[in-house]
This record gives C-alpha cells, sequence and structure tokens, in this order.
C-alpha cells in the first residue's frame, strides 16, 4: 500500500497526539481518577479528621524544657535567626500568662502561673482567618485539619498576618538563607525564598513518614530524660479514644481568645493536678 | 489627543521632569527593595503593613471622590460641574495608578502577583479589590477620553458612554467600601472591627478627595487660560464641607463606643495614636496635628463668609487634606497593628528609602495627572465658549 505525503502527516500527526497527551486526556475524561496530590503515601504515616494539641504547661519545669522544643522545631524547618525583633522569625515560642491569654486578664492569678513561659505556635484553626483572606489560596486548610502554608505560592501580601489574631505568622523580611548556618541546615526540608509568609505546620512532612511533630518528641525526650511525663500531646481530636480527648475529657483546658469563633486546635492545661 | 501632552511651556517641561527625576529616586530604591526585601521598610513581624498600605487606602479614597462630581452633573443635572467633572475622573485615574503601585511594592514576591488571577479567591477581599479597583481605572479612562474628545470635535459622546457613567457611580462606592472590608473583618484586630469602617472610609474619601480637587482646580486656573469656574468649586467646597462633618462624626462615634463600654481591647489603639500607650507615643504628635487640622478645616469652611473667600477656601483645603492624610494613610493602618494580638508594643516608622519609594509612587501618579490635565486643558482651551452636553 502506497500513501501520499498528506496522508502520511495525518497518522503520523494523530499518533503522536495520542502518543503525547491522548493517554493522560483519556484518563482525565474518564472522570475522578487524576488528582493533584497523586503521590505515594507512606504506610507507616499518620492521619487524623482533625489534628490537635495539648499543652500541660505544669509539666514544664527548666528553661532549657522550653529552649528544647523551638530548637527542635526551628532546626528541623531551617527557621532563620535574624536576631532582632523586627525581622524576627518563629514558628514556636513562649510568652507569659498575661500575654498568651490577654482576654482573661487577672492581675491576682498565682505567681506561678503568671510568670510561667507559655508555648505558642500556630493554633491551627478550625475556622482560620487567614485562609480566609488569602487571596491566592497559598494557605488553605488541609483535611486533616492543619492549616498549611505554600511559600511557593505566597505573593507576600501579609494579609493573613493582618487577619491571624494570633500573631502566629511571620515574614521573610529578609532572605532567610542568609541566616542559615551551612552545617546546621536540614537539606530534606523545601527552602524558601524572601518576601513570603511562615508558620508552624504540625510538621505535616513529619506526619507522613509517621513521626509526630518535633516538638512534640522533644517534649517526650525531656519527660523520658527527667523521670517526668511530657508536656505535650498530640492526636486526633475527632477520635473519642486520642490521648488528646482523653486529657481534655479529663483536665480543665483553656484556648487563646475562643470568643473570636477562630476555634483553636491547641489547648492549655494550666494548672492543678491530674483529675483535680 | 495624547500629541497635546507633548507640547508646553518651559514650566510644563521642568515639572514633567521633576516628577520623572521624583519616580527615578523611587524606582532606584525599589530596585533595593526588591533585591533585599521588605526588611529595608520599618515594618515589622508586628506591624506589618505600613506607610504603602496606608497611602493605598487614602488615594482609594481620593479615586472614589470623582463619583461627588459624576452624581450631581448626570443624575441631577447641575450643568455647572461640566468644566470640571472631567477634572474629578482623570484624578480617578491618577489615584488608581498610584493605588495599584503602592499594594505592588507592598508585595513580598512581586513576580508572583499574577497568583491572584491564576488561583482566584472569591472569600479573599483583597481579590475583590483587585476587580473593583481595575474596573474602576477602565470605566474612568474610557469615560474621560470619550468625553473629552467628543467635546474636542464639538459633537456629542457615543451613546454607549452613558451606561458605563451611570456604572462609574455605585463603582466609586464599591472600590471604597471594599478596601473598609480588607480591614472591617478581621477577628482580633479591635480598631479596624468597626461596622462604620465603611461609611467613615466614605465619609473621609468624600471630604479628602473633593478638597484636592478644588486645589487642583485653582491651579488649573492660577496656570493655565481654562477657567473651571468660580461657582463650580465653590459648590464642590460645599460637598467637603458636608462630607467632613459626617467623617468627624463617625470618628466621633468610634471614640464613643470605645471609651464608654470601656473595654480594654477597643480603647487600647485610640490611646496609643492620641496620648501614648506604656511609654510609646511616636505617633500621638502626629495624630494631635491631624485633630486640629480637621477642626480648622471645619471653621474655616463652616461658615459660607470664609468658605466663599477662594484663598480662605484654598487654605482650608489644604489642612483638610493633610489631616486626613494623616489620619488615613498612616494613623489608620498603623493604630490597628498597636499592641499587637500579645498586647505587647512594637512600634513603626518608616525608614528613608520606604518613604523615597513612596514619594516616587506619588509623583508617578501626578505624572499621570499632569499629562491628563495638560491635554483636557490644551481641548479646554481651543473649545473654550462651547459647551457640549453629556
Amino acid at each position: 500500500m502506497s500513501m501520499n505525503r498528506r496522508q502520511f502527516l495525518k497518522i503520523a500527526g494523530a499518533s503522536t497526539l495520542l502518543g503525547l497527551g491522548g493517554a493522560s486526556a483519556l484518563n482525565a475524561l474518564r472522570g475522578g481518577e487524576l488528582e493533584a496530590s497523586h503521590v505515594l503515601t507512606d504506610e507507616k504515616a499518620l492521619n487524623a479528621k482533625r489534628w490537635a494539641m495539648v499543652i500541660d504547661v505544669s509539666k514544664f519545669r527548666t528553661e532549657e524544657d522550653y529552649k528544647r522544643l523551638t530548637k527542635a522545631c526551628h532546626s528541623i524547618h531551617n527557621v532563620p535567626d535574624f536576631g532582632n525583633p523586627k525581622d524576627e522569625i518563629k514558628w514556636i515560642w513562649t510568652d507569659t500568662y498575661e500575654h498568651t491569654f490577654p482576654s482573661q486578664p487577672n492581675e491576682y492569678i498565682e505567681e506561678g502561673i503568671k510568670n510561667k513561659p507559655f508555648v505558642l505556635l500556630c493554633n491551627h484553626c478550625a475556622n482560620p482567618p487567614c485562609v480566609r483572606v488569602c487571596p491566592t489560596k497559598a494557605t488553605f486548610k488541609r483535611k486533616d485539619g492543619i492549616v498549611m502554608m505554600d511559600q511557593h505560592r505566597c505573593i507576600g501580601c501579609r494579609f493573613c498576618m493582618a487577619a491571624c489574631p494570633f500573631g502566629a505568622r511571620s515574614f521573610n523580611y529578609k532572605d532567610p538563607r542568609l541566616a542559615l548556618k551551612k552545617e546546621e541546615e536540614n537539606r530534606e526540608y523545601p527552602t524558601r525564598t524572601i518576601g513570603v509568609v511562615e508558620k508552624c505546620t504540625f510538621c505535616f512532612e513529619r506526619l507522613a513518614k509517621g513521626l509526630v511533630p518535633a516538638c512534640v518528641e522533644a517534649s517526650r525526650e525531656a519527660a523520658k530524660a527527667a523521670g517526668g511525663e511530657p508536656g505535650m500531646y498530640f492526636g486526633d481530636l475527632d477520635d473519642p479514644a486520642s490521648e488528646v480527648r482523653k486529657i481534655l475529657s479529663t483536665r480543665y483546658t483553656i484556648r487563646r481568645k475562643p470568643e473570636l469563633g477562630t476555634d483553636p486546635s491547641v489547648f492549655y492545661v494550666i494548672g492543678g493536678e491530674k483529675n483535680a | 489627543m495624547l500629541e497635546k501632552a507633548l507640547t508646553g511651556s518651559r514650566r510644563y517641561w521642568t515639572w514633567v521632569f521633576f516628577l520623572l527625576a521624583m519616580v527615578g529616586v523611587g524606582f532606584v530604591n525599589y530596585l533595593y527593595q526588591f533585591k533585599n526585601g521588605l526588611g529595608i521598610t520599618g515594618m515589622s513581624r508586628d506591624v506589618s503593613w505600613g506607610l504603602y498600605i496606608g497611602q493605598f487606602t487614602f488615594l482609594v479614597g481620593v479615586a472614589a471622590s470623582a463619583v461627588m462630581l459624576v452624581i450631581p452633573y448626570y443624575l441631577h443635572d447641575f450643568k455647572k460641574f461640566g468644566k470640571i467633572v472631567i477634572l474629578g475622573e482623570f484624578l480617578a485615574v491618577a489615584a488608581v495608578t498610584m493605588c495599584i503601585s503602592f499594594i505592588f511594592v507592598d508585595l513580598g514576591q512581586p513576580m508572583r502577583v499574577l497568583n491572584v488571577i491564576l488561583h482566584p479567591t472569591p472569600n479573599s477581599i483583597l481579590f475583590w479589590d483587585m476587580i473593583v479597583l481595575n474596573g474602576y481605572l477602565f470605566l474612568n479612562i474610557v469615560i474621560g477620553w470619550m468625553t473629552l474628545s467628543s467635546d474636542r470635535k464639538g459633537i456629542k459622546p457615543p451613546a454607549w458612554i452613558k451606561p458605563l457613567i451611570y456604572l462609574s457611580i455605585p463603582w466609586a462606592f464599591s472600590i471604597h467600601t471594599v478596601t473598609a472590608f480588607l480591614y472591617a473583618g478581621l477577628p482580633g484586630r479591635h480598631f479596624w472591627l468597626s461596622a462604620i469602617m465603611a461609611a467613615r472610609f466614605l465619609a473621609s474619601a468624600f471630604a479628602g478627595g473633593p478638597a484636592l480637587l478644588i486645589l487642583l482646580a485653582l491651579i488649573v486656573r492660577k496656570l493655565t487660560k481654562f477657567d473651571p469656574g468660580k461657582e463650580p468649586i465653590q459648590a464642590v467646597g460645599k460637598i467637603v464641607t458636608y462630607a467632613m462633618i459626617a467623617n468627624v462624626f463617625f470618628l466621633g462615634l468610634e471614640f464613643f463606643t470605645a471609651f464608654y463600654s470601656q473595654i480594654p481591647g477597643h480603647m487600647h489603639p485610640f490611646v496609643y495614636l492620641y496620648a501614648g500607650l506604656e511609654g510609646h507615643g511616636k505617633l500621638v504628635p502626629l495624630m494631635w496635628a491631624s485633630s486640629i487640622l480637621a477642626v480648622v478645616s471645619l471653621v474655616l469652611l463652616i461658615f459660607p463668609s470664609l468658605r466663599r473667600q477662594e484663598g480662605i477656601l484654598a487654605a482650608a483645603c489644604v489642612a483638610l487634606f493633610v489631616s486626613l492624610w494623616i489620619d488615613k494613610g498612616f494613623g489608620l493602618v498603623v493604630g490597628g497593628f498597636i499592641p499587637n494580638p500579645f498586647e505587647g508594643i512594637m512600634e513603626y516608622w518608616p525608614t528613608t528609602r520606604e518613604t523615597l519609594i513612596a514619594l516616587g509612587v506619588w509623583a508617578l501618579g501626578f505624572l499621570v495627572l499632569t499629562l491628563l490635565y495638560k491635554i483636557t486643558v490644551t481641548v479646554r482651551e481651543e473649545t473654550a465658549g462651547i459647551e457640549i452636553e453629556h
């Protein structure tokens, strides 16, 4: 069978199209099967309907206990330290009772609580205002309740920083890579650029590998070394059998600024003995 | 018509090159900011918006104020505004240009700005602000240009321009309402979380914008052969007076709610701005200057016998414009961030580079304004004595 030039080009063109884009186009048309997050999931991955954290302040004793948390978090996430409060970037830090719970002031509160440092981080609100205001969906809520931050989509408008009532967000006012020490750099965590917002992500990258957040692990290690109980618990708020739910059902816990309706997922046990 | 901006007196070119130089200085400093980040500004983790966003907010008001000329002329058939309505529309074009530029220079990752269109997010007020601002810019360019070119040819403008003019009226209200919503819907920022915010924005806009317009009209009359007329300027003066009274009244409402309720979160930003909080009071002198200027302008404006003297009217407009610029272009944005969510205080003051960049954007706006007004004035001079109804 002979074919002329025109027929040849037709067949060649059609088969190229089918080969290049045809297969995937057909798949997409079949519907429902193509997802943006088509990645292999680790069998060990930790899953939840709504991740939550309980922080038992009474379990923290020394300054070292707190520093350990921040160091664990900031080192694995390559959080730059510019050494001044203006350009500061922090994912997890401490502050006083008065600053942590400004809507519950009490000047006569027990001295122990008044001077106690409270651990602060993103609340991973169920109704997050930062997600509501973001013009590019660079910050979004995942199915497991984590309020995520895509530092590669963020345009740096800082609307989320104005919207967050908890001061959980930091902006890269300077090039974050300049403040990293080569030898301390975690090469497994993606780098980010200048001019984007960042915050705690509940260690989504560790959860995917079956590990608890770095701060929780650090508090467990500290407890093991001191022979006590850890000050941080992490689990599924939707699961009545989870560790966090057990604490919530037996201890008096409070959240930061609950009156704003953001529904924070971080709870604080601030005093009293167990089952008090 | 564009060619009319290319011929002019020595004074015209000196002014144009002066503005170009200012734009150049701003641009060089912007390149520095582009390379080194927003860390070169006075903004911080706590005060994450500053001079840029303040200017943006203030200028949205200036842009919206064009409607104060459009409504009387097109809806109430107030013929005397026939000559100056174009000045309002072109002022809006220049103001929106500045607004968009201020948003741009405030972005941490400006090269990603198209993400706003690539990933449209209707639940974000910023998304709507982009739509209304660009729409308003487009409307005013088209309306201004079409009516002016029709005037030049001595014909009536095309019929399709009328619906656009009517659309521009609610659109003007929308740009400032949406801008107020950027602030008024944020939980935990007590200073901004106020239902009167949009109304207050509009009131201050309809005072500040027309005040600037009066000054521009007086300058145009002084420098060119085009006379916008005594009566229209007086009529705008009346609008400025009413709007400023409403603005001060609305501000008073904010004070009442904060201080009668005695809710600390609501009082703190006001205390910080007007008296200083815990020893921090960088903005106190500015806010008092704003208040005093507001009172001075009101006294000069409220009495018709004073207002009717153009020199006094001009002085009142300068006082009013500066007062509102401080209040809205600076205090409003910074005050919302102080105290911070932990009730701590981190103060803000713009750096030199930041100020030069802001001045560069203002110069860019005035350059656009100068070119558009030059064209308008030349057309008006050529067609003096001929009235075309729009």
